[in-house]
């Protein structure tokens, strides 16, 4: 799994020419986008020169600004790329040129995203995925294709036909056939499933994209945020109300504005989502309101699939469907999302998309094997302990700080609540063998089933820690190339987890067995 | 022989016995870049409370010799490797262990490393990658020779093989 990377020269000779530009449209959209990486600078340019300081770095800012805009067009003129039949070159770079080689069979997944500024231009941004995701400046980055061509090469790139002689010959006349073949429709956005979006907490992300934006304000253009009225007005009424009705009054607001904003971000994601299964053998993803994203996996490089059900998603009964696939690392940098195959719907939608993904509905519903009492009892402890510490930190805090003793009484709490939780967390455990799947289950804040092909797990880890030696526990580890790199079978009897490993993977563990 | 006695025995080649000092010595390094600073603000502190400083001192000492005498032994216990023609096997950790398996036909790298602490000792460490980021069998403290000879014979081993299941 190595993506070649070298100078013009290492390049194979394969067409003479054949070299292609990006949309010259783009050259109206790269000079905005790097002003968009400079808003903030210019934010404080205006407000410095209003207040009258820091007039110079305003300058200096506005330099940079410009010279932004010639970078981007630099980009256009110095971007070129080819698609020959064995590989796809990227020539970028002024000063230094550089020739970005990907063997096509290297190709894992393929990436067509388009942001409001692409999208008002007709273009959109086509990333090719080798699999090296963990690596910066990985695969290769074609911003700005005509959304026309960028379908092209989506289609050139990965369903091209099958290798048998009945498939018709490859370059891009094709391309008007595949548009006819089959393509069967697994999933799509129901509006209904909006209702899933205050669940989901990524409102909460947007709180703190907002705070840290705020205080980038704040820093880069000198505001007092006290001298501002509507600030400064909550802020006085909350410290002249008493704390228990100011701290309702912050959680309320908290809450409010997640749901809102969860609510929001449930939308602008996952729009028109549609999830479809073409018949060269690739998995299609398309979503997005403003931004529009299509992903397109290929199926021999999937390896399973990962049923997510959030502690607050699993309440009212949803669940959604991540892919476990080579070359796709769950949240990573610019794939981040990219490995989502449902987002979150009704539980019953997701176990049905999830069987017909992997061609077999049994290891999504089959009942799971317990890891018994001692693991339950290890939830427990761990919950306590981590509950004890917590409190007596708290007490720490009242005995030095003087805070109320009210404060003591709510860390008390903490007590139930960590056994609720761990009960959760002992009733999530469980695993199975079935068919040539590994089913394993856990968590409770976040509960995940992951569902991984046999053959993919390249190697056993099967770690014990102190505590779960005295007890007989292990936890075993399958490593794979895919997703999460690792799925764990957390607190198993020992025995079982070499019964497990040895059926998933015949063979390796026999020559290190005792007796 | 009955389901519920099947148990993974351990790898078969414990590492080199220098390897203790060289966990011992390792570990030294730790202590000391955690202890100096304390050290150095005991000196500097002109204050009359020696007593805070002692105790805490006493208390980092006893701690540091029981982990410096206690860990190397322990290790050496645990720490073990095998390699067959099928598949790479390691035992490796002290409080919490850990037993990684790895098949030969998925291996996708062998490395051997000296570091400036290793040299002293004249020992190496040999570490096995395969596609997954969660996988590497890494052996500590093998004889240089040793650790020379395990690289020759694995990668002529994974050589004769195919497919790394990306």
């Amino acid at each position: 799994m190595t993506t070649a990377v070298g100078r013009p020269t290492d390049a194979p000779a394969d067409t003479g020419d054949g070299w292609r530009r990006l949309s010259p449209r783009m050259l109206a959209v790269h000079p905005v986008m790097e002003l968009r990486r400079l808003v903030f600078p210019l934010i404080a340019v205006v407000l410095g020169l209003r207040s009258g300081n820091s007039g110079e770095g305003g300058w200096w800012a506005l330099g940079i600004g410009g010279l932004g805009i010639v970078v981007g067009f630099l980009r256009y003129f110095t971007t070129s790329f080819r698609i020959t039949p064995t590989h796809v070159q990227v020539r970028r770079g002024l000063l230094r040129r550089r020739t970005l080689t990907v063997p096509r069979d290297r190709i894992r997944t393929v990436d067509v995203t388009s942001n409001l500024l692409h999208r008002i231009f007709g273009l959109a941004r086509v990333t090719v995925g080798t699999g090296q995701t963990d690596k910066k400046n990985d695969g290769v980055k074609l911003d700005g294709l005509s959304a026309a061509a960028a379908e092209n090469l989506h289609r050139e790139l990965l369903h091209r036909p099958a290798p048998g002689p009945a498939a018709p010959a490859g370059g891009p006349a094709p391309a008007a056939t595949a548009e006819d073949a089959p393509e069967s429709v697994l999933a799509t956005l129901a509006p209904a499933w909006i209702r899933f979006g205050p669940f989901t907490l990524s409102g909460l992300v947007a709180i703190g994209v907002l705070f840290g934006l705020g205080s980038r304000l704040v820093n880069e253009g000198h505001v007092d945020l006290a001298d501002v009225g509507v600030v400064h007005d909550s802020l006085d009424y909350l410290r002249d109300a008493p704390l228990p009705v100011a701290i309702a009054l912050v959680t309320a607001a908290v809450i409010v504005f997640t749901v809102l904003a969860s609510t929001i971000g449930y939308v602008l994601t996952f729009w028109n989502f549609r999830l479809s299964r073409h018949r060269s053998g690739t998995l299609h993803v398309r979503r997005g309101l403003l931004t529009t994203r299509s992903t397109t996996i290929e199926e021999r490089r999937l390896r399973g699939v990962e049923l997510s059900e959030p502690l607050l998603l699993r309440s009212v009964r949803g669940a959604k469907v991540l892919a476990i696939a080579t070359g796709l690392r769950v949240g990573r940098g610019a794939d981040r999302g990219g490995s989502i195959l449902l987002p979150p719907a009704p539980r019953a939608v997701a176990v049905r998309v999830a069987g017909t993904i992997i061609d077999d509905p049994e290891p999504i519903t089959v009942a799971l094997v317990g890891h018994g009492p001692q693991a339950a009892r290890r939830r427990f402890t761990r919950a306590a302990s981590v509950s004890t510490i917590l409190i007596l930190l708290v007490l720490l805090a009242v005995l030095l700080t003087g805070t109320s003793w009210w404060t003591f009484g709510a860390a008390l709490l903490l007590l139930p609540l960590g056994a609720l939780l761990a009960a959760d967390r002992a009733a999530s455990l469980g695993h199975a063998l079935t068919g040539n799947w590994l089913v394993s289950r856990y968590g409770s804040l976040v509960r995940r089933r992951h569902v991984l092909q046999n053959d993919a797990v390249i190697g056993w880890n099967l770690t014990t820690s102190m505590f779960q030696r005295r007890v007989g526990l292990t936890t075993l580890i399958a490593t794979t190339a895919g997703g999460r790199q690792q799925y764990a079978v957390p607190d198993v009897p020992e025995a079982e987890a070499i019964r497990v490993a040895r059926a998933a993977v015949p063979g390796l563990l026999d020559q290190f067995l005792a007796g | 022989m009955t389901a519920d006695v099947v148990r993974l025995r351990p790898p078969m080649h414990r590492v080199n016995p220098r390897a203790r000092w060289y966990w011992a010595a390792r570990a030294a390094v730790l202590w000391i870049v955690l202890l100096v600073p304390q050290v150095i603000w005991w000196v500097a502190d002109s204050g009359e409370a020696e007593l805070p400083h002692v105790l805490v001192g006493v208390a980092w000492a006893v701690l540091a010799a029981v982990h410096l005498i206690v860990m190397p032994q322990w290790r050496y216990r645990v720490h073990r490797w095998e390699a067959t023609d099928t598949a790479v096997y390691t035992q490796t950790g002290w409080l919490s262990q850990e037993r990684r398996i790895a098949p030969i036909s998925r291996v996708q790298t062998v490395d051997s490393e000296r570091g400036p602490i290793e040299q002293l000792f004249k020992l190496a460490n040999v570490t096995v990658t395969t596609a997954s980021a969660a996988g590497p069998l890494k052996i500590d403290g093998l004889a240089a020779k040793d650790a020379e000879q395990l690289v020759a014979d694995l990668t002529t081993r994974v050589g004769h093989t195919l497919g790394d299941a990306t």
